[in-house]
């Protein structure tokens, strides 16, 4: 169990507050609270690196919506993770144009250097290995990110260099 | 390290772009730096706001919006003046929306990170001269999540815009208020869809809704709503600086659509990358401007504007990249980048990998869409294997025209549709390599939808 399961196990979810007035701010953007919904799922991401089940009521509760409605949305969009993800998410592109350079030996040679698939987290918690839509980094192809930047390209011999430099 | 970060960049120097013909482009340094407030300020930005607000009506700048056909640069080629005239506005009609689809998914296609990236400004700018032609109240940038670097360019160029009064109340001493925020996306395709790029906005799950009504008449939250694209909006300053006719002049002979395009190359060429150019230039010279097929390689077929606009042959490089003449062969400009296929790589396995796209980012909102793609993905790798039946090419036949136009809600299956329909045509002879069981024999078993 790591620390963000052992807390929710013991306190239930509490959502910091720093956080709630950052998604309390992202609210006044909008309309109706429900629009804020996706950036406070980003916000308690960015903070416990996923979502927990119980995240879901809490944050309904700070935007005055229905859990349904939050955990809809949760579940439907690709960079809301549900599960725990390893401390650097790499995203590898698996489109049109990095396909015809030959990303598919880029993604093979990532799985044997991580020894996962796809949707899988390194045992020691390092590395999550996530397909995504194309990274609009189609010239130079075949490309990734991980976390926040983008790389491109990227040979399948450049794969251990690559990942040397996060911890 | 020998892997270097990702940074857009076009292809042509500082020293080959100037106003009167790159009017996308001819701010961008040959670094790559972001256009800040000052030098863009300095290089006439803002200008058109300025002018506008203070001596044209909204009824004006869509009138010059229409003449000048700025025709949408998200794919659709719709007329962003039509558009613009269409919207439900005046008297009692509340002040609505003008969203920036900055949700740039479409495979192949890497034009508007560019403008995010290096002149968010001339969004800014073009949003404005939008809101004002839609009598909007807020604008919304909808940005895609994994853009980290052109939300941060992004949401400092709102600030210092907002700093300057070129956002806020009475804009440029107008009387006209406007702001805009930024929204970052958490991924999904579908969420470029305008009618699903809404329903996102509003936070909900990315379902396409159904037209009409049209955003124009009531999009977020109930109120008229204009979605344009990134490029779109960064075409309306210059046209509004210049006017209708200088605009249809930039692309002169070449094309009745006006104005200048950023096009694009990607797939193995000597130089991919981007190009401010007439539209209506030949796909040739882009191709030409590339270098060629990397290594000697024969050009065998190509996308002209992302994955979901039909296959081309190199019979056609001579023709038009505008939004009439592509359309007239059967395709669709789309973005106007070009994904090049050489004579090595398979039309199967690249059609495979589309679809498997397709059926991953459908919403599953409409059936022949959620059950249609997995099924088709199913059999192009049966067919890739060479363990496709007698039947099957026929069968991705029906599933094309079944997943074709007016069958769904949005226009994601008939995206997913137009490349497999012209791949059957043009390179059936692959598709039918992969046959080598008798009917019912190979794959009888119902398909398992889901596991795509």
């Amino acid at each position: 169990m790591n620390d963000t399961a052992r807390t929710i196990a013991r306190d239930g979810f509490v959502i910091e507050p720093e956080d709630r007035r950052a998604i309390e701010h992202e609210r006044d953007h909008y309309e109706q609270p429900q629009a804020a919904c996706i950036e406070a799922l980003k916000i308690v991401q960015r903070r416990h690196g996923w979502v927990p089940d119980a995240a879901i009521p809490a944050i309904a509760e700070v935007l005055g919506v229905g859990p349904a409605d939050v955990e809809g949305v949760a579940t439907f969009y690709s960079l809301i993770f549900r599960q725990p993800v390893g401390r650097h998410v790499i995203l590898v592109c698996d489109s049109s144009s990095c396909f015809l350079n030959d990303y598919e030996e880029l993604r093979d040679a990532l799985s044997a250097e991580l020894g996962i698939g796809f949707g899988q987290t390194t045992a020691d918690g390092r590395f999550t290995l996530l397909p995504v839509c194309c990274l609009g980094a189609c010239d130079r192809g075949p490309a990734l990110m991980i976390d926040d930047c983008t790389y491109g390209p990227v040979a399948p011999g450049d794969v251990a260099d690559l990942l040397e430099g996060f911890s | 390290m020998s892997v270097t970060r990702y940074h857009s960049q076009l292809r042509q120097s500082a020293a080959e772009r100037r106003a009167e013909t790159h009017p996308l482009t001819w701010r961008l340094r040959d670094d790559g730096a972001r256009i800040g407030l000052d030098e863009y300020v300095g290089k006439d930005g803002y200008a058109a706001v300025r002018e506008v607000l203070n001596r044209q009506s909204p009824d004006d700048v869509i009138a010059t919006m229409k003449e000048a056909n700025v025709r949408g640069r998200g794919g659709a080629g719709f007329s962003a003046g039509m558009k613009w005239s269409l919207t439900m506005k005046g008297g009692s009609i509340p002040r609505g929306y003008l969203v920036c689809n900055a949700d740039e998914m479409e495979p192949g296609t890497f034009k508007d990170r560019l403008l995010l990236e290096q002149q968010p400004h001339l969004l800014i700018e073009g949003m404005i001269l939008g809101a004002y032609a839609n009598h909007s109240r807020y604008g919304y940038i909808f940005l895609r999540g994994e853009y980290v670097e052109a939300a941060r360019a992004v949401q400092q160029a709102l600030d210092e815009a907002r700093a300057a009064g070129w956002l806020g109340d009475d804009i440029a001493g107008s009387g006209f208020d406007f702001d805009i925020a930024l929204h970052t996306g958490a991924g999904r395709y579908i969420c470029g869809e305008e009618t699903a790029l809404i329903s996102s906005l509003e936070g909900k799950r990315a379902n396409p809704r159904a037209k009409p009504p049209f955003p124009g008449q009531s999009g977020a939250w109930g109120k008229p709503t204009v979605v344009n694209n990134v490029e779109t909006f960064c075409n309306a300053p210059a046209v509004m600086a210049h006017g209708a006719k200088w605009y249809q002049d930039l692309s002169g002979e070449l094309s009745n659509d006006g104005g200048t395009k950023l096009f694009g190359v990607s797939g193995k060429v000597e130089r991919t990358g981007l190009w401010e150019l007439p539209i209506g230039t030949p796909a040739s010279e882009l191709l030409e401007r590339a270098g060629g097929l990397r290594d000697g390689r024969a050009l065998k077929t190509w996308l002209p504007g992302g994955g979901s606009t039909g296959f081309l042959l190199p019979e056609h490089l001579d023709s038009a990249l505008d939004f009439d003449t592509i359309g007239k062969l059967g395709s669709r400009l789309g973005t106007g980048l070009l994904t090049v296929v050489n004579e090595d790589q398979s039309v199967l396995s690249l059609v495979r990998n589309l679809e498997q796209f397709f059926a991953r980012e459908s919403c599953g909102w409409c059936t022949p869409c959620r059950d249609g793609l997995p099924w088709t993905v199913k059999i192009l790798q049966a067919l890739e294997r060479g363990e496709g039946e007698h039947g099957d090419v026929e069968l991705l036949d029906k599933l094309a025209d079944d997943l074709g136009p007016g069958k769904t809600f949005c226009a994601h299956a008939p995206g997913a549709a137009m490349p497999l329909q012209s791949a059957l045509k043009y390179f059936r002879d692959e598709f039918e390599r992969g046959v080598t069981h008798p009917p019912r024999t190979a794959h009888a078993d119902p398909i398992p939808v889901g596991q795509v």
